[in-house]
């Protein structure tokens, strides 16, 4: 049952390892880069949900032809919808490490205990 | 005249591109040009709500001429006229806040226009996509905007807001993607009848709606999703402070709403198991610890930061509870808490450049250093706790009254609690505002019960005989010497800061009583929402 599960749905499976762990790099590295790291890999396993919820088996790409009765046709929607949510993903990335090198330039430091240190000092 | 409603998104989007190209170009035309398209978009958002609360149909528009449920359509009825219109307001008034206060820079105006494109499209979206790119779009420009302060600090409060509010709003898309599995269609009204269709019993159909209020709980701000609110409101300059805190978590948490009756609607939350106590418990849990914080802090700007914890958590609550004495109320709340919320960080900051009083200790004896800021913090504080007939107290009055109708009554007793909670944080203030000695040598020898002080004393009364008094200080020879003690210690704020904050103060008084008038407007649209 489980193995079949991991055989048919790996995608799913993918995905439910993808979230987690880019949660876990963002609540326990302290390393500011890392957790910007760990945000693209949890929002990369919203965009795998989504590119394999529109897989279907057999189905072509959505390019009608002449009538095109009796062919499966893939959604082309939720590419498209992923598409926009990477790009959206980038702007993220790139404010996110636009301000890390400003907080390197402010306290010389990326480790988040360090910068807590600094903090205090202040 | 609904062709208009693209405008709204495209009039800040445009003006933030002539902004940042003219402004490089030349300094001096940034806020120039930030302000004109302010004024354009003020305009443009007056005309389309008057026209929204004039016809009984909400004002549809099909972009790009596909037609929904497959193409997007933009929808303004009576529930987020309110909410569009308040966008619009509340972004001039801080804009001409920040003609003095600063940042002066581009960056600033470009991110403040991008921010009110995203947030006037957030309000007027009924496509479940797009709102998503729209909180994205509000969510980047908020963070730019936190970032914008002087200090490390600030950037460091930025990323943290980045990384949590990039969660919300991953897990918001992962409820969308949930819903679109099952049902196949984005469009909310589709999606309201088509889930209905699936089933409100299917766990795609409940897994969604828990992502959903997940997502929008962390951009509103609730209670053990908040982490980032804090340290974002405090580390940004003044009047972004009062900008994000007045419209990004108000917007979001009018977008849950409309998740929960436009897309999910009143019938998923009653017959659901769990759905409507989830959102309460939420809800609730928030608006006891988000007081219970905002009580235990020192800094000015942060206390007002949990405070707004606590105020969602009774327009979330508000909204859960879905009769219509309560949404009512959550609306009214809603526009007063902006108002009020944004008015107090602009009074922080406007006395904290006048007399450097940042912390709930330095506010001692204020009230005759700065007598109208003073009187203005005084009176939207009062208006927070709930002093009739402000703003503040219409709209828990509703809520409340709501509550009792649904006999639900730990949420009334919370309601309850709550107020006595924030007359707990506020009234300390007030308190040490009026009642007590302001220390060192800007409260002058012994002049603690002078003449500023009685003038003042009894609220907003007074504040037209004294408007003129701040810049020209006529108060008492004692006063004098602390005014002239804080001229040499610090800046003037403008009187477009001081005009822009007693706006604010008198805003937070005068809704109060109209509300009556604003409610047979909101009643069209709530009954076809409930």
């Amino acid at each position: 049952m489980i193995l079949d599960i991991l055989l048919t749905r790996y995608n799913y499976v993918v995905v439910a390892l993808l979230l987690p762990v880019g949660a876990y790099m963002m609540i326990e590295n302290r390393n500011l880069v890392k957790k910007v790291i760990g945000m693209n890999v949890f929002q990369t396993g919203i965009f795998l949900f989504f590119i394999t919820a529109a897989y279907r088996e057999g189905a072509s790409p959505p390019l009608v032809g002449d009538g095109g009765a009796g062919v499966t046709y893939v959604s082309p929607l939720p590419h498209v919808l992923i598409l926009t949510a990477i790009v959206v993903g980038v702007s993220l990335t790139a404010v996110a490490l636009a301000l890390i090198v400003r907080i390197y330039a402010q306290y010389g430091t990326l480790d988040e205990r360090r910068l807590r240190e600094a903090y205090a000092d202040e | 005249m609904s062709s208009l409603l693209p405008l709204l998104v495209a009039v800040p989007i445009a003006g933030a591109l002539l902004t940042l190209v003219v402004g490089y170009a030349a300094d001096r035309l940034g806020w120039p040009l930030a302000f004109a398209s302010s004024l354009l978009h003020v305009a443009l958002t007056g005309y389309l709500v008057v026209r929204a609360y004039a016809t009984p149909d909400p004002l549809r528009y099909t972009v790009g001429g596909f037609r929904p449920p497959f193409g997007i359509e933009l929808v303004v009825d009576g529930f987020n006229a309110a909410v569009v219109g308040l966008v619009a307001v509340v972004a001039v008034g801080v804009l001409v806040y920040a003609r003095r206060a600063g940042p002066h820079s581009v960056a600033f105006y470009t991110g403040y226009l991008l921010l009110v494109a995203g947030l006037s499209g957030m309000s007027i979206t009924g496509d479940m996509f797009n709102l998503y790119v729209f909180l994205e779009i509000t969510g980047l420009a908020a963070y730019a905007l936190v970032a914008t302060g002087d200090d490390g600090r600030s950037a460091v409060g930025a990323l943290k807001y980045l990384l949590v509010g990039t969660v919300g709003a991953s897990l918001f898309l992962a409820g969308i993607g949930y819903a679109f599995v099952a049902t196949g269609t984005l469009n909310m009204a589709d999606l309201a009848t088509k889930l209905g269709e699936v089933g409100y019993g299917s766990t795609l159909v409940r897994t969604s709606f828990a992502l959903v209020v997940v997502g929008l709980g962390v951009k509103t701000a609730l209670y053990p999703l908040h982490t980032w609110q804090p340290d974002a409101y405090a580390s940004a300059p003044d009047s972004v402070s009062g900008l994000i805190s007045a419209l990004v978590s108000t917007v979001s948490a009018y977008a849950l709403a409309r998740v929960i009756y436009s897309v999910y609607t009143v019938e998923f939350l009653s017959s659901v198991a769990y759905a409507r106590e989830f959102v309460l418990v939420l809800a609730g849990v928030s608006i006891v610890a988000g007081s219970l914080l905002a009580v235990m802090q020192t800094d000015i700007k942060r206390m007002l930061a949990y405070s707004s914890v606590s105020q969602f958590g009774l327009v979330v609550a508000a909204f859960a509870i879905a009769n219509e004495a309560a949404v009512t109320g959550g609306v009214v709340h809603l526009v007063g808490h902006a108002v009020m919320k944004g008015g107090l960080f602009l009074a922080a900051g406007a006395i904290a450049m006048r007399t450097g009083a940042r912390t709930v200790g330095e506010f001692d004896g204020l009230g005759s250093r700065t007598p109208l800021l003073g009187a203005a913090f005084a009176v939207l504080s009062l208006s927070m706790v709930g002093v009739p007939p402000a703003v503040g107290f219409v709209g828990k009055w509703y809520i409340a009254l709501g509550a009792i109708q649904s006999q639900l009554w730990p949420i009334a007793a919370v309601i309850l609690l709550s107020t006595l909670l924030t007359l707990a944080y506020f009234l300390r203030l007030v308190e040490r505002m009026y009642f007590r000695s302001g220390t060192g040598a800007a409260a002058g020898a012994d002049s603690p019960t002078g003449t500023g002080t009685a003038t003042v004393a009894d609220g907003g009364d007074d504040e037209d005989p004294t408007l003129g008094r701040d810049d020209t200080p006529t108060l008492g020879r004692d006063d004098d010497d602390a005014f002239a003690a804080d001229d040499e210690r610090f800046g003037r704020p403008s009187v477009g800061m001081v005009a822009v904050v007693v706006v604010a103060a008198l805003l937070a008084v005068v809704l109060g009583p109209l509300v009556s008038a604003f409610e047979p407007l909101l009643e069209p649209t709530l009954e076809t929402l409930l």
